[in-house]
């Protein structure tokens, strides 16, 4: 239909400048909410990152009976959706589910639960793997200078720590995009649990599509800037490093 | 036949060490002395590695396998080094604290600084191991292993990966080891290398011990049978210098 | 320095320790905020922007904060039944009578209406158009018009069946007139009409906010049966205990005030005013 044509070819430029503008006049609650949605997906790579990594680690040189169906297990969750996590955590976290007395439902730390459970298995899987590639590697050559099972593999977790970052970026990436998980257990609430991704979503529900679009590109620029950011702080190795010979 | 003497640090009898259906090690029977500097030639898959990690004690195998002194400490050096993404430095301090983690950190880091010096490394001590040269990694590997002052050090083709004056330089250490009282047992393919620095030189064979005698007796003329004509270079393997 | 394998395995044992810390300091956090409520309400309430222009009034006059999550009616209403709202803002009288009736509420009074309107076509293919609901509908199934539902319990969502019951269609078993349920909020429903050029059953407010409309227009408004009742209910602490009673009913009372209905009246969007309170005196 032609209406339909002309509102998409109008939509997207619109958004550039729209985001454009947003950026520059830097508007406070776009600013808060930006700051909410670093603060939340960040916490929660962040409280991934001390479990997974470990995990990750030690799950490359554990060796107990059910290991298989436990691998078998992470790797099926890798495809989460994050709408379910988000359902569990809320029945989980409602006054009348069993942590309601905790009281946290609809508030940013409820938001860094749901996306930790989601990233976790990122986080583990990778670790898991990437561990016990370095062990396939160097692991006997450790274990012939003293090396325990657990000690070899948190050292081939510092070894392979510009992989982890990588690791991180990806659960990161997760973490920010979804909107599934944060909708639910935060509610969405102005001022309080609004992040990008719900209030593009808002915005899309309310037909304000060039609005939507233009805060994904801001979204976007965001974390391109972050990446920016690491990248000039790797000096010369790491994820967003290019090799240069 | 030598008798076992006082200072006998390891006894094999008829050991055999397999790989699930592939036998790598067959009835091996020998003692490492103290002070001995065994090379161990062979063919590729004559079963030189598994010699020496059934020596160093880190594969199951049958028959008997004796340390005379429990307490000895080994170390073991392989062709190409693992090193971790870390500098020259902290692996040899993390190679230190997993040998000896019940020693005080200032003793570990005097010991890696000795370590350091030994091998010649000092000016590279800040730089990412991963950076150094094939015979620079090899000479941190040393490093790593004489650090913990162990009385038997075990290495497997150390110097197969190398160039000819990287190789010459970790020759020169070994030989230096040895002039100290270390005992070493080394595999290699390179019979220049062996005649150089062994006292005793180990003849593998299909996994068998073929022969097993002082350098200068293995290398006379008229050494019998496949060892003979390994030596002439018309087996598999050629004589290298 | 002591070496790094261990020390790496303590670092990360304090970092995840610090997670858990941080997160059981979020309840001591929400305590903080002991001056504000949950609210449990509706997308269309929330989107028409009513409550950007009521809270601020509210905040100002008693310094309570009021945290809306809004969801469809039948959500809000279970939301209210697990006691995760404090008071309910929602347009379904029977629901919400049918909650006050379990114990769940307190009770329920009537606060503001709005009224719906069915948006079509500007070519009006059916030939809806007119001030009777329920013959638009009637209309629209005898020519089988696309009409868009929300089929999601929310409050527009049981008025539109009640409409259609009225004109003796049942219209999603039936499925007359190309009857397409999306299950979803009032912006995509109308979304979908747009794109589709199909009818749909839209609050006002909603409708005024809407950016997408391409070819529709209002077809059928001021039918009597069309105006929409809000209620707003305290959920009852006799059920859940931790419910913030005293802040939920001095809302309640305020937005039953004259103060509040003054407010609720001057909301206005493109100069029209879109909710009118009628909150018993």
């Amino acid at each position: 239909m032609p209406s339909d044509e002309r509102l998409v070819m109008s939509a997207v430029p619109e958004s550039f400048a729209t985001a454009f503008r947003l950026i520059v006049h830097a508007d406070p609650a776009l600013v808060r909410t930006v700051a909410l949605s670093l603060a939340v997906s960040g916490s929660a790579c962040l409280c991934a990152a001390g479990f997974g990594l470990a995990s990750g680690a030690w799950l490359a040189v554990a060796r107990f009976p059910g290991q298989r169906a436990v691998l078998l297990a992470l790797d099926t969750l890798l495809a989460l959706p994050s709408v379910v996590v988000g359902l569990a955590v809320y029945l989980l976290l409602s006054r009348s589910g069993p942590l309601g007395s905790w009281g946290i439902l609809f508030t940013p730390a409820a938001m860094v639960i749901a996306q930790t459970i989601l990233v976790l298995p990122i986080v583990t899987a990778l670790a898991r793997q990437v561990v016990a590639d370095a062990l396939r590697e160097g692991g006997d050559q450790l274990r012939s200078m003293g090396a325990g099972a657990l000690a070899s593999a948190l050292l081939m977790l510092l070894h392979e720590r510009w992989a982890m970052a990588t690791v991180m970026l990806i659960a990161f990436g997760r973490a920010i995009a979804e909107v599934g998980a944060v909708m639910i257990v935060g509610g969405n609430i102005d001022g309080v649990t609004r992040v990008m991704t719900t209030t593009i979503a808002l915005e899309t529900s309310k037909g304000d599509l060039p609005l939507a679009l233009a805060l994904g590109l801001v979204l976007l620029v965001v974390v391109a800037l972050l990446n920016v950011a690491i990248a000039l702080f790797q000096r010369g190795s790491g994820p967003l490093a290019v090799e240069l010979r | 036949m030598t008798l076992l003497r006082a200072s006998t640090l390891i006894v094999l009898r008829d050991a055999s060490v397999a790989y699930g259906a592939v036998k790598a090690v067959r009835n091996a029977t020998m003692w490492v002395t103290q002070g001995d500097f065994i090379a161990v030639v062979g063919a590729n898959g004559s079963g030189k590695t598994s010699l020496l990690r059934l020596l160093h004690g880190v594969v199951a195998h049958t028959g008997s396998r004796e340390m005379l002194r429990p307490s000895g400490v080994q170390a073991m050096v392989f062709q190409r080094p693992f090193l971790l993404r870390l500098s020259v430095w902290n692996n040899l301090r993390i190679a230190l604290w997993l040998a000896q983690p019940d020693t005080a950190t200032a003793l570990r880091e005097e010991r890696a600084e000795q370590a350091l010096r030994r091998v010649g490394l000092g000016a590279l001590r800040d730089r990412p191991a991963r950076s150094l040269s094939g015979g620079e990694q090899q000479r941190l590997a040393l490093a790593r292993a004489w650090a913990v002052r162990p009385d038997i050090l075990f290495l497997d083709e150390p110097t197969a990966s190398l160039d000819p004056s990287a190789k010459k330089d970790v020759e020169a250490l070994l030989a230096d080891f040895a002039a100290d009282g270390m005992t070493l047992v080394m595999s290699t393919h390179n019979l220049g290398q062996a005649k150089r620095l062994a006292s005793r030189v180990i003849y593998m064979d299909e996994g068998r011990i073929d022969i097993d005698l002082p350098t200068s007796e293995f290398f006379a003329s008229g050494t019998p049978g496949r060892a003979g004509l390994f030596l002439k270079g018309q087996l598999s393997w050629s004589l290298e210098g | 320095m002591v070496a790094r394998g261990l020390n790496q395995a303590r670092r990360r044992a304090v970092l995840a320790l610090a997670c858990a810390a941080s997160l059981a300091g979020a309840p001591l956090l929400a305590a903080a905020q002991e001056r504000s409520i949950t609210m449990a309400s509706t997308t269309s309430t929330e989107q028409s922007g009513l409550f950007a222009h009521l809270l601020p009034a509210f905040r100002q006059a008693t310094g309570i904060d009021v945290r809306v999550v809004a969801v469809g009616t039948g959500q809000a209403l279970d939301m209210g039944r697990r006691g995760d709202a404090d008071v309910l803002f929602v347009h379904d009288r029977e629901a919400e009578e049918k909650l006050v009736a379990e114990g769940f509420g307190i009770k329920r009074t009537d606060v503001m209406y709005n009224d719906f309107v069915i948006v079509g076509p500007q070519g009006d293919p059916a030939g809806a158009k007119g001030r009777d609901v329920v013959a638009a509908l009637a209309k629209i199934a005898e020519k089988s018009g696309t009409f868009i539902s929300r089929g999601d319990k929310s409050g527009t969502h049981a008025a539109e069946l009640r409409y259609w019951k009225m004109a003796g269609i049942d219209a999603p078993a039936t499925k007359v007139a190309a009857y397409k349920e999306c299950g979803c909020g009032m912006g995509p429903a109308l979304n979908i009409a747009a794109q589709s050029d199909a009818y749909a059953l839209s609050d006002r407010g909603t409708w005024l906010g809407f950016k997408n409309r391409g070819n529709l227009q209002i077809l059928v408004e001021g039918d009597q049966r069309l105006f929409n009742q809000y209620g707003v209910i305290v959920v009852n602490p006799a059920k859940h205990p931790h419910v913030k009673v005293q802040l939920a009913q001095a809302f309640a009372d305020w937005v039953l005030s004259p103060a509040g209905q003054q407010t609720i009246a001057s909301y206005k969007v493109g100069g029209e005013q879109l909710f009118f309170p009628n909150a018993p005196r």
